[in-house]
């Protein structure tokens, strides 16, 4: 049989490699991914015998979605290019997303502020010396206002990185559409809206779970309705990945937390063809450029099998992992900053070659602060010069078929599947994250990473290895403490001219929305459309869900 | 014989920043390294950190923030833990912190910032040789 053959063939060549190695050795005695699977000298097609092409591999836009989710990929329309921005108060960041639409981006992303994140006003005491920092501050509909002042909702997409308080932003930004003319239907873009993840990787949680889950179902089935054509969810693996987890956890957690998204939308009493065509994903493009591709394609194999097989899905959009990708923020160095073009270069190709559909491309200053429109106008060229010059657009999904990259997806697919099985085992992915399992797992992964770099076993180019006296890049973005305190004058003057009778009845249907099962999105809508702040609103659900007291286990 | 005193040391995140990534493996590391360290968590307050610093008797407080408002909560720490009559608590801070606000945050007290590419190794000797 051919593959004994090769199998046959492969140990005689293993055993003159064997030979040689006294004289010629390898690097090292084994060699291992960034996410510690073994990587062998060699792969033959005895390593994918295994594999059946039409049953595993398949045909883009077909279970299992292995090639990719659309049969053109590229070919139609190239991935969209959406850098991650805001900082400042909403006039920059206005500013900002102008001037990276004339660099051709083709789609918007807002980064918020950590008390907009988090749901304090920007006069809050926890607000101090936070505001617009990492990213915009929106305090109410009025900053959205000028946030979107001459972007026409209807023709940009905008995925906004917001999750604890996304019903209110997603409020926000459908009241300046409607003000623009246009209407909830036509509105394209995604909310992260992916609490489970803040929980173990991210941080900016407010209330607890079991609330927080009845948020998030509530957006499901409004969107559903009236907001059909946006992403309700952006099922996160990025920040797990950013946290310290490998190539295997990032697929596993974050698909573990997609199945305790789906069960939560069936329990509340949604169909999963509904819903499920609206989720989508985001993933992190790290260092180990193979292992990446392979992460990618394995999780799109995975996610088509669970939803088939567990949730019994029959949409066949509802089996498609569509995901954005992000290139690894931790991976960006202070040591030799231009290293970092190159990194996220190899990173963004990763990332195509694994068939993202959106992409963000960091900047080579990042690891010192937000960029500077220099450095993002580099980021961008990074993906046009990949989309427009590689020629790996051309064709779908190019490397399948390659014996390592097939092994190792399978490998992946593998490995993610055991770690789901294990999580269920715990009583699914909100238990898991309730008992310290995902933090633990992937601090451990995050001090084995820490102790190779410090032993020299994992170089990285220029901090333990081929270093060179420290130049940090001239020019950094800076937010003036002065953009808080303008916040905080802002605040004081819609407070004077809004109709604060409307606000407080705004409010108080609010509240009884939350004690009671109503949707939520329909009260937030009224109360933003008369100005009540993000502040306000969310001190209201507050005081009926709670706060979430997170464990500290470290 | 006499056995050395293990340092003390408060490894903490003040502000809304969540990332807490490099103060779980610095805290991991200077336990191996035989250091007593107490991690307050997320979401701590300058008032709360100095109160805990003070109650837990550290010799050391170990700052992490990476969301830019280190030129706040820094020295907000500094003026709290003085005020308190703790001014001589060894204080070091690490996260995303351009150069050019280190010399104002070691004029606020902070002894020595930490970046990215720091090695734990360093962190420790640090340590050892300030507060040991």
């Amino acid at each position: 049989m051919a593959i004994d053959d090769i199998r046959e063939k492969k140990k005689a060549w293993q055993a003159g490699v064997e030979k040689s190695l006294a004289k010629n050795p390898e690097s090292q005695d084994a060699f291992f991914t960034i996410s510690d699977l073994p990587v062998e000298r060699l792969y033959t097609p005895a390593d994918t015998a295994d594999l059946d092409y039409l049953r595993d591999i398949g045909f883009p836009g077909e279970y299992p979605f292995t090639r990719g989710v659309q049969p053109t990929m590229y070919r139609g329309r190239l991935w969209t290019m959406r850098q991650y921005a805001g900082f400042a108060a909403a006039e920059e960041s206005n500013r900002r997303y102008k001037y990276l639409l004339e660099q051709g981006q083709t789609g918007l992303s807002v980064a918020f502020d950590l008390p907009t994140q988090i749901g304090y006003d920007s006069d809050h005491e926890f607000s101090l010396g936070e505001v617009g920092k990492v990213g915009v501050a929106i305090d109410s509909l009025a900053d959205m206002e000028v946030l979107f002042d001459g972007i026409p909702l209807d023709k940009v997409s905008t995925s906004m990185t917001i999750n604890a308080t996304a019903a209110v932003l997603l409020a926000m930004y459908m009241v300046v559409g409607e003000k623009q003319g246009v209407s909830g239907d036509r509105l394209t873009g995604t909310i992260q809206n992916d609490i489970l993840k803040e929980y173990a990787a991210r941080g900016t949680y407010i209330f607890p779970p079991q609330p927080s889950m009845r948020i998030i179902t509530d957006i499901f089935a409004f969107c559903t309705e009236h907001v059909p054509r946006w992403n309700t969810i952006s099922i996160s693996g990025y920040h797990i990945r950013e946290a310290g987890s490998t190539a295997v956890q990032e697929v596993a957690f974050t698909l573990a937390n997609g199945i305790a998204y789906v069960e939560a939308a069936v329990k509340a009493g949604l169909k999963v063809d509904d819903f499920g065509p609206r989720l989508s994903f985001f993933f992190n493009s790290h260092l180990d450029f193979l292992e990446e591709i392979a992460k990618f394609r394995a999780a799109r194999r995975l996610w088509a099998r669970i939803m088939k097989e567990r949730f019994g899905a029959k949409n066949p959009r509802s089996l498609m992992l569509r995901f954005h990708t992000q290139t690894a923020g931790c991976t960006l160095t202070a040591q030799q900053p231009a290293n970092n073009i190159v990194r996220v270069a190899f990173q963004a190709l990763a990332a195509v070659l694994g068939g993202t559909q959106s992409l963000h491309t960091n900047s080579m200053d990042e690891a010192f602060s937000l960029p500077t429109e220099e450095a993002v106008a580099i980021a961008l060229k990074t993906q046009q010069l990949v989309g427009y010059e590689t020629g790996v657009a051309d064709t779908v999904d190019p490397l399948a078929g390659s014996y390592y990259l097939e092994n190792l997806t399978s490998r992946i697919e593998a490995g993610a599947e055991e770690y789901i099985q294990r999580i269920e085992g715990l009583g699914g992915a909100v238990a898991a994250v309730e008992k310290g399992f995902i933090q633990r797992e992937i601090q451990d992964s995050a001090y084995r990473y820490q102790r190779a770099v410090e032993d020299g076993q994992r170089v990285v180019v220029g901090v333990n290895k081929f270093q060179t006296e420290d130049v940090q890049p001239g020019n950094l973005l800076r937010v003036d403490p002065s953009v808080g305190e303008r916040q905080v004058e802002k605040l004081k003057k819609l407070r004077a001219e809004r109709d604060n009778a409307a606000v407080d009845k705004a409010l108080a249907a609010l509240e009884r929305a939350a004690r009671g099962t109503d949707n939520l999105l329909p009260p937030i809508i009224e109360a933003v459309r008369c100005y009540t702040t993000l502040g306000e609103i969310i001190s209201v659900l507050r005081g009926v869900f709670g706060e979430h007291e997170a464990s500290v286990g470290a | 014989m006499e056995t050395k005193k293990k340092i003390r040391v408060l490894a903490a995140k003040p502000g809304l920043d969540g990332h807490d990534r490099g103060i779980k493996v610095i805290s991991r590391a200077l336990r191996d390294a035989g250091m007593e360290v107490i991690y307050t968590g997320l979401r701590q307050t300058p008032s709360q950190i100095v109160s805990t610093a003070i109650q837990e008797d550290v010799d050391v407080i170990a700052l992490s923030v990476l969301s830019g408002a280190h030129n706040y909560l820094f020295p907000k720490i500094m003026d709290l833990l003085r005020e308190k009559g703790a001014g001589d608590v060894l204080v070091i801070g690490g996260g995303i912190i351009p150069k050019e606000d280190v010399p104002g945050l070691k004029a606020a007290g902070i002894a020595e910032i930490f970046g990215p590419g720091t090695y734990t190794r360093d962190i420790i000797a640090y340590i050892e040789q300030h507060a040991g």
